[in-house]
């Protein structure tokens, strides 16, 4: 009786795509904002060389969080405001499906706009952000942000004053992921050797925030 | 008392937001193929009933049976059965008529010609055919409301909810509404259409319920005489 | 309908009362085996006395946030209104609690480590803790629709416990921390372990106890009653104000 969970899946990835193709208000935005946002901590801390490898992993995840806060907003706005978060419900569609198409969406978009961003700090910053760990951190903390993050953007894009109630609840609950993840940056840049147990620690709490997503947007989502 | 021929039957059925008790312990069965008009002001509960007929909402005591199959526990199941006509057009803005037709009609598994087929044909009696490939953004009200019914009867629904759908609609486009509700009762569909506007309300409706302050106020056959008397007092609140 | 003119007296039960006289002379007995009766620490000094109400209090923070993991999969589980209550009194109590459990690591951590704070893993993991926890209650203020915010916290209270559980482990995933450890082998490069003798423990154990069990649960009970009452009162208004 009900749709084939990836069907559902794949459907609505495939819908955000081509709404975000035709409107490019998600990506664009977000792009934006993190261009802004390194040009400002680049002026801001008017870094040398040795602070600037101290503070560049912390630039890049202060950065895509706060990207991503964005993203999550208006994502999720496009759905409760037009009520189809309502026709998503009506369909015989797994939960856990819906949640797994908007996260990977949400996931997607910031993903594009955080690989973006490497090269860029490169170039800026002057220090190599493009070492494929570095890439796999950034992917890694992106979806386990963007988990939580699409869990948390259901429940206030029903409430009022949604814009300041996101990253009131959002940060505090992504603070783990930009905690491990900025480490595991500085490491892999710093050449120090504990990057991997951060990286781990990072996959770990992203594997875990996963699950108890899929388990749990049932209950965010029913009236 | 299940009754072999009815398809909804709701039994002291009762929902609360928070504190505000919308509906209070309704009792009442619809006949398969009926087509009933869900009467009442602003505020007596219509939206909130249609609501938790198609499963959006869980109801705060009481029991829903739809087909057989008991609401919220057997949902997964009731959906399929279900179209609804809401308020908000329940559509997205920044894709076309027939993205918008494709897109729901893989949530409700439908393959990908059948898919086609019907929305083509939809598309036709929505009279939307030459808009098929335009942003929904860029239609009028009365075109997203055409277009929300035809979402309502993708997946060919045995019952059709339709929450006031003539407000916003010139002339043309009620009667438009009303031809393609009797083509959906004479094959057989069973239709809930709530409205607050009496005088709107299809001559092919056979039976009227109406709501007032969450419950049932009068239940009967829907010619104006027997109904009259109690919508007239019910509907005396200023709401239009 | 039927209008309550007024709400029911409701006198605590009896077990209550006796739950918070016990857990009032537990407190001070505690707290005299911790500040007297436990022998000087030879190294830290009287400092290390702080250690008594320290490490309980977060396990008495851990009780609460459990009660709150629990009330939210039982409120899941059965929408009952009850089970929502108590998890936010276990939120409001563990908050306290860990509130107390970083201000007086604070305090110890000025003579010893030379610093009111550091950015250690562990020190880190706990105010993320705290904040998450203040998070909840603000998120909780902002939801009008009472099923919707139980909905929401409940799932949102589950959630927070990982914040706790990464507070407990993270000495054993990332050893670099400074913070000691009294049961079992301490970190490298901890600084501050003391010897846990056993008249440490005759100390500890006691106090340990009360914090896990008695301090959070009567407390609980307290802001559950207050919250019964509150969301009783919302319904008078409510009621006379819509008649």
């Amino acid at each position: 009786m009900t749709t084939p969970f990836l069907r559902c899946v794949l459907a609505i990835i495939a819908k955000d795509l081509r709404t975000e193709i035709r409107s490019r208000e998600l990506v664009s935005v977000m792009a934006l904002f993190a261009l802004l946002s390194v040009l400002v901590f680049s002026f801001a801390l008017e870094l040398d060389r040795a602070a600037r490898a101290e503070a560049i992993s912390g630039v890049l995840w202060v950065t895509l969080i706060f990207a991503s806060l964005l993203e999550l907003n208006r994502s999720l706005a496009q759905e409760s405001d037009q009520g189809n978060l309502d026709a998503l419900l009506l369909a015989p569609v797994s939960r856990s499906a819906i949640f797994l198409g908007k996260f990977a969406g949400n996931a997607l978009f910031t993903g594009i706009v955080g690989l973006a961003l490497l090269p860029l700090m490169t170039v800026l910053y002057g220090m190599n952000m493009l070492d494929p760990w570095v890439i796999v951190t950034t992917l890694v903390g992106i979806a386990g942000f963007c988990a939580i993050g699409t869990l948390l953007a259901t429940m206030t894009a029903h409430t009022r004053a949604r814009e300041t109630l996101l990253p009131i609840a959002l940060l505090p609950a992504a603070l783990p992921f930009l905690l491990t993840a900025a480490r595991a940056t500085k490491g892999i840049l710093n050449g120090a050797p504990e990057w991997q147990v951060w990286l781990q620690l990072l996959g770990g709490i992203t594997v875990i925030y996963l699950a108890l997503c899929l388990l749990l947007y049932g209950f965010v989502v029913e009236e | 008392m299940t009754d072999a021929s009815a398809i909804i039957e709701v039994e002291k059925l009762s929902k609360a937001y928070g504190l505000l008790p919308a509906l209070k312990r309704l009792d009442f069965s619809i006949d398969r193929g009926e087509f009933v008009l869900l009467f009442g002001a602003n505020g007596s509960g219509k939206s909130t009933l249609l609501r938790l007929l198609s499963g959006l909402a869980k109801p705060t005591s009481g029991v829903i049976r739809i087909g057989g199959w008991e609401l919220p526990r057997e949902a997964m199941a009731v959906r399929a059965q279900i179209g609804l006509v809401a308020h908000r057009p329940l559509l997205y803005d920044n894709l076309t008529a027939s993205e918008n037709l494709d897109f729901f009609g893989k949530l409700y598994g439908i393959e990908a010609n059948e898919r086609a087929e019907r929305s083509r044909e939809l598309l036709r009696q929505a009279g939307l055919s030459r808009r098929a490939d335009s942003l929904v953004r860029t239609f009028s009200r009365g075109m997203k409301q055409r277009l929300s019914i035809a979402r309502a009867r993708l997946h060919q629904p045995d019952i059709l909810l339709l929450d006031e759908p003539y407000s916003g609609l010139d002339q043309a486009a009620c009667k438009r509404l009303d031809s393609m509700l009797a083509g959906a009762h004479e094959a057989g569909r069973t239709i809930i259409l709530s409205t607050h506007q009496v005088a709107r309300a299809p001559q092919i409706a056979e039976r009227a319920l109406l709501l007032s302050g969450g419950k049932i106020a009068f239940d009967g056959p829907s010619d104006r005489y027997s109904l009259s008397e109690s919508f007239q007092e019910a509907s005396t609140a200023p709401t239009a | 309908m039927p209008t309550q003119a007024r709400l029911e007296p409701n006198p605590q039960p009896r077990l209550l009362r006796a739950l918070t006289v016990l857990t009032a002379v537990g407190f001070l007995a505690t707290l005299y085996l911790g500040l007297f009766a436990a022998g000087t620490d030879i190294e830290q000094g009287q400092i290390q006395r702080i250690f008594y109400i320290h490490m309980p209090s977060f396990f008495g923070a851990f009780t609460a946030f459990g009660a709150t993991v629990l009330g939210g999969i039982l409120y899941l589980a059965r929408k009952q209104a009850a089970w929502d209550r108590i998890a936010l009194a276990g939120v409001e109590v563990g908050l306290a609690f860990s509130l107390i459990n970083l201000l007086t690591g604070a305090i110890w951590a000025r003579p010893i480590w030379n610093t009111w704070w550091t950015w250690d893993p562990r020190l880190t993991s706990a105010a993320v803790m705290c904040l998450i926890y203040a998070a909840y209650l603000m998120l909780r203020a902002g939801i009008d629709d009472m099923s919707r915010k139980r909905n929401f916290m409940s799932v949102y209270g589950i959630f927070s416990f990982v914040s706790v559980l990464t507070t407990l482990f993270i000495i054993r995933i990332v050893p670099e921390t400074i913070h000691p450890v009294i049961v079992g082998a301490s970190p490298q490069n901890a600084q501050g372990s003391f010897e846990a003798t056993s008249g440490v423990f005759m100390a500890l154990a006691p106090s340990m106890l009360l914090w896990l069990t008695l301090m959070p649960l009567t407390l609980m009970w307290h802001r559950y009653r207050l919250e019964t009452r509150r969301e009783a009162i919302d319904r008078l208004k409510f009621l006379t104000l819509s008649d």
